[in-house]
């Protein structure tokens, strides 16, 4: 963008205060210095941008005029290393795909391999299921809230952050044997029981975490600097939202009344619970920060839902030693942390599927950046690029 | 510095300590300063950047207390990287890069399977196996991911390896023919035996 003097003939004839002339000579200077877009490369190691993702932010001044992300940085090829594994050990892939909520990935793909083999796994295995699939949507988002405030430059919550995730990790180890990487579905069911005096545990670690969450509200969503820097900024507006693909809470901060727990085909035991679906009007950062703080109230509450309501019984159907998924083909999508996530899986009949498409929330998620970041100032692209939370796994997969 | 590099004021063969021979004199005390204050430059890669940043900046692990500052401005300014997570072909180049960029001493800890081998990726077409055919590495963590303890315990035991280093100019060039330390290794477990 270069500015050029007016032609001389247009000029307006005007009387010049003298006072003026000061003011006069600094914007003769602004007009005369050819002010060049300046180039930024946010990453692709970056403090504020979760990993790997590489943004060429194009300035003038202050005001971005346009940000590409380049992704890639974390690819690891798993449609295609899906094709040379076993259905088992694709579980151990998946797990690494969105690696803050690792348990919420097993559950669609897991469901996909059951429903083409016709196996339905007993109701405890299906409550175990879910409440750890909850408990890994609250490590995700407790560890966002403390980060968010870190991204506009208050550090002590990112420490409650990191402390309240330990609580859960605590349980989903003692539960499973993996801090984060649990593997712990199986084609049928789960591979262990609870151990003895997991359920009063949860239930305090529960309230634990419902007490922070008041915790980050009045810190954090309370605070004037963080409403200052977060608020109105980074608006997606509901429908276009959509058409871009944005999922989960970037999209119900948008006003979109949508969540697959509830609103698409059953799965898991969702449809037995009383939940609620948070949504925000405003859809700035502001109201990502909240629908998240709401929903990781939620999920607690959905725990100590589940926790009064989990049945006795066995937690494995009946399924063959070797396991051997016949033709067909699925598409499992569910509600995962940071949004849609789904399989289609195409099966030619073997111990290994013959295609997997991985669809990943994150993928989409960043792929409104350039339209979202255009327009906006150098310190608001990252609390945009924090408030949207990607894992770029989950990106670039 | 000619007496240290000649050797009277280091290296005294006092008693051979399991990862080496302990340094004496002057030695001894520039490696003790300088192992209190590693400086780590963290590359935050994957999985192992979360347990990494469990390690250094939450209440429960505190890497902060074994003398390990994180959080350098820029990698001009660390001692020590932690590559933690997959190393993508795309990515190695930059990861050479800011090595390059540190000023010697510099010391690399590869945390995670992915970082050493390859881990579960080791025939994905994408994925760099194994970080030391870029650049050489001190300490390896295994594990998918680690635990952060298993972290601390590799810091723990690069401040030990620094303690036992010459500070001469051959000896500092000498420094990756040793041994290359991995956590819950064979030496550890010897050397715990030795202390039991």
């Amino acid at each position: 963008m270069s500015t050029t003097n007016p032609p001389e003939e247009t000029m307006p004839d005007i009387e010049i205060d003298p006072r003026d002339l000061r003011h006069l000579a600094d914007a003769q200077m602004n007009v005369e210095l050819d002010t060049g877009d300046m180039i930024l490369n946010l990453g692709p190691q970056h403090p504020a941008t979760h990993g790997t993702l590489r943004v060429v932010v194009r300035l003038d001044g202050e005001r971005v005029i346009s940000a590409d992300p380049v992704i890639g940085y974390m690819h690891r090829g798993y449609e295609k290393l899906t094709e040379f594994r076993t259905y088992p050990q694709i579980t151990t892939l998946i797990n690494r795909i969105d690696w803050l909520s690792s348990f919420a990935n097993e559950v669609p793909f897991i469901d996909g391999a059951e429903k083409l083999m016709g196996v339905t796994a007993p109701p405890r295995a299906q409550y175990i299921r879910t409440m750890l699939t909850e408990l890994s949507r609250i490590a995700t988002f407790v560890l966002f809230l403390g980060e968010m405030s870190l991204q506009v430059g208050g550090i002590t919550p990112a420490f409650f952050g990191f402390r309240d995730r330990e609580h859960i990790l605590n349980l989903i180890e003692s539960a499973t044997g993996g801090r984060f990487h649990p593997n712990f579905n199986r084609i049928g069911g789960i591979k262990d029981d609870l151990p003895w005096g997991w359920l009063s545990e949860t239930r305090s670690a529960m309230q634990k975490v419902l007490d922070s969450c008041d915790d980050f509200e009045d810190l954090v969503a309370g605070n004037e600097i963080f409403q200052a820097r977060t608020r109105s900024i980074g608006i997606i507006p509901g429908d276009l939202g959509a058409t871009y693909g944005v999922s989960g809470s970037n999209l119900r901060a948008s006003g979109v009344d949508w969540d697959l727990r509830r609103d698409g085909a059953p799965y898991l035991v969702y449809p037995e619970l009383d939940f609620k679906v948070w949504t925000h009007p405003d859809g700035d950062s502001y109201a990502r920060y909240m629908v998240r703080l709401q929903e990781t109230r939620e999920s607690a509450r959905m725990v100590v839902q589940m926790l009064d309501q989990i049945p006795e019984g066995p937690i494995m159907a009946k399924v063959p030693r070797i396991i051997k998924v016949p033709e067909g083909e699925v598409w499992v999508e569910t509600e995962n942390p940071l949004g849609q996530m789904g399989y289609y899986i195409v099966s030619k009949g073997g111990t290994g599927p013959f295609r997997v498409k991985i669809r990943s929330a994150s993928f989409s998620n960043v792929s409104i950046l350039p339209w979202l970041l255009r327009g906006v100032y150098v310190p608001d692209v990252i609390t945009i690029l924090a408030s949207l939370y990607f894992i770029l796994g989950d990106i670039d997969r | 510095m000619g007496l240290v590099d000649g050797g009277a004021l280091g290296r005294g063969a006092k008693k051979p300590g399991l990862l080496g021979t302990p340094a004496r004199g002057v030695s001894w005390l520039l490696n003790s300063s300088r192992r209190y204050s590693l400086w780590m430059f963290q590359w935050g890669l994957a999985c192992c950047a979360i347990e990494m940043g469990a390690a250094l900046a939450s209440p429960r692990y505190d890497a902060m207390r074994l003398g390990v500052i994180p959080f350098p401005a820029s990698p001009r300014q660390a001692d020590l990287v932690v590559i933690s997570g997959t190393v993508t072909d795309k990515m190695a180049p930059a990861i050479k890069r800011l090595y390059d960029q540190m000023p010697d001493p510099k010391y690399v800890i590869s945390m995670g399977s992915c970082a050493n081998c390859g881990g579960p990726y080791w025939d994905s077409y994408s994925v760099t196996k194994g970080i030391d055919q870029i650049i050489p590495v001190d300490v390896y963590v295994p594990g998918c991911p680690p635990r952060p303890e298993a972290l601390l315990q590799a810091i723990v035991m690069l401040q030990e390896r620094i303690q036992l280093e010459g500070v001469g100019n051959d000896e500092m060039q000498q420094r990756f023919r040793g041994e290359p330390i991995v956590v819950g290794g064979a030496r550890e477990l010897a050397a715990e035996a030795a202390r039991t």
